[in-house]
């Protein structure tokens, strides 16, 4: 059954999204752009290679993944928070996934396990001076 | 505390960073004759990790030998060689050998570099880094496992002003912040409007004082540098009539120079600058020059740091 749903989630995403199968969906995130596309497997570009013409670092030919999200998060009719999550600080990859069904994943919230250290740790304490 | 912090955190001063030279064959001998030349102008050094995708002495390896030399060092660590395991352990080290200032970077793809069949990894991106680096700071392993005592540290990241989405720098400026990241050295940008709007969006979105704002600028001898830069350098644009003002100069030299004379000027005096960030690819005398002209006084060197030196030699 699992795998009988990874399946169809493939055929469904990979033609339309590129979808590579991470099991850890954010599209809806990342203005229906899959990050997984980047030849960095970035989740929170763009890097600062990206050339003058908008294209990719790697591969001069393809415009950047990373751009192309952010393009379509402003312009697309994408719900508002949505929107604002592109700016959030997405967390690494669990490489435990890949293959299997985000559909299946995100029901039973395990796309949403992090590692035990991946806290926010802002420190506002230590302010740097300035002129 | 290191210099490089307790300058950015408890004063106003202007900090001064460089990049360190990498390191091949007879390494040691090549970073003290580096050292002497960096010696007393700079707040803290850059130990590169495999530069441009070049293999060559560890970014560790390099930050020991720095310490060692009388440098404050700066290790870089990217995310492009090296997964989250070997990217703690490095951090780690460099730790136990009283290493301080750690800079995350995403990193050039290894298409950059000469060995383009090899395997790049971008476990992490460079803002996770960051955080990572906050986590093990904080006196933990990613996985929860806890590090007593916790290293001192203190965090910085890079971002590049002059590549595209230009309005969306600032908010990866805003996301390093928020990860943990002190200070920001920026990629050199040849347009200055760019980093104009960009230093003001920082102040804009009230970032001033809460990082640390450190642009770059490159010491080169002539045109075949910038050439370089905009043509093989990802994320790089050198705007034609900045060229041409080397190419057409009488002296390309001297031109070079005040032309980066400029552009160092021209950071120092935007908003939410701190400091500058000095690459050095001429090796000749103009470092000591433009420190000088940026009223920059010389550091002399300690005992301490002499006893170091003579441990190393």
């Amino acid at each position: 059954m699992t795998t009988f749903i990874a399946t169809i989630e493939h055929v469904v995403k990979g033609p339309v999204w590129g979808c590579q199968d991470c099991g850890q969906c954010v599209l809806h995130s990342t203005g229906m752009t899959c990050p997984m596309n980047c030849p960095k497997t970035l989740r929170n570009g763009p890097c600062g290679g990206v050339r003058e013409n908008g294209h990719c670092e790697v591969n001069p030919e393809m415009k950047c993944v990373w751009l192309k999200a952010y393009d379509r998060t402003q312009a697309w009719p994408l719900p508002s928070a949505w929107k604002q999550e592109y700016n959030h600080l997405r967390p690494p990859v669990d490489n435990r996934l890949k293959g299997t069904s985000s559909w299946k994943n995100f029901f039973t919230k395990r796309d949403r396990w992090t590692p035990p250290g991946w806290k926010n740790t802002t420190d506002d304490a230590l302010e740097v001076g300035h002129n | 505390m290191s210099t490089l912090e307790h300058k950015l955190t408890k004063t106003t001063e202007t900090v001064f960073t460089a990049e360190f030279h990498s390191l091949d064959g007879n390494g040691l001998e090549k970073a003290k004759k580096y050292a002497d030349r960096f010696r007393g102008w700079f707040d803290g050094v850059n130990a590169t990790d495999n530069t441009a995708a070049h293999a060559h002495v560890s970014n560790v390896a390099s930050a020991i030998a720095m310490k060692q030399l009388g440098l404050e060092p700066i290790l870089q660590v990217v995310c492009r060689d090296k997964n989250r395991l070997a990217q703690q352990a490095d951090i780690m080290g460099a730790s136990m050998f009283g290493i301080e200032n750690f800079l995350a970077l995403t990193g050039d793809d290894v298409t950059a570099g000469d060995e383009t069949e090899s395997r790049r990894v971008f476990d992490l991106d460079g803002p996770q880094l960051v955080r990572l680096m906050s986590t093990i700071k904080r006196g933990e392993y990613m996985s929860g496992r806890k590090i007593d005592p916790a290293p001192h540290m203190f965090i910085g990241a890079v971002e590049n002003p002059g590549a595209p989405p230009f309005e969306y720098r600032v908010e990866r400026v805003a996301k390093k912040y928020a990860s943990g990241a002190k200070f920001l050295q920026l990629q050199i940008c040849y347009h200055q409007d760019r980093l104009e709007k960009f230093c003001a969006g920082v102040r804009d979105a009230g970032l001033a004082g809460k990082i640390a704002i450190i642009p770059t600028i490159v010491l080169i001898k002539g045109p075949r540098s910038l050439n370089f830069m905009h043509n093989r350098v990802p994320g790089i644009d050198v705007p034609a009539d900045q060229i041409a003002r080397i190419e057409k100069a009488t002296d390309p030299a001297e031109e070079a120079y005040l032309q980066t004379l400029e552009f160092a000027q021209h950071s120092l005096a935007q908003p939410a600058v701190r400091g500058l960030h000095v690459t050095d690819f001429r090796n000749d005398e103009t470092l000591e020059r433009l420190m000088t002209d940026l009223g920059r006084v010389r550091q002399s060197i300690t005992s301490e740091v002499k006893d170091n030196h003579a441990y190393s030699a």
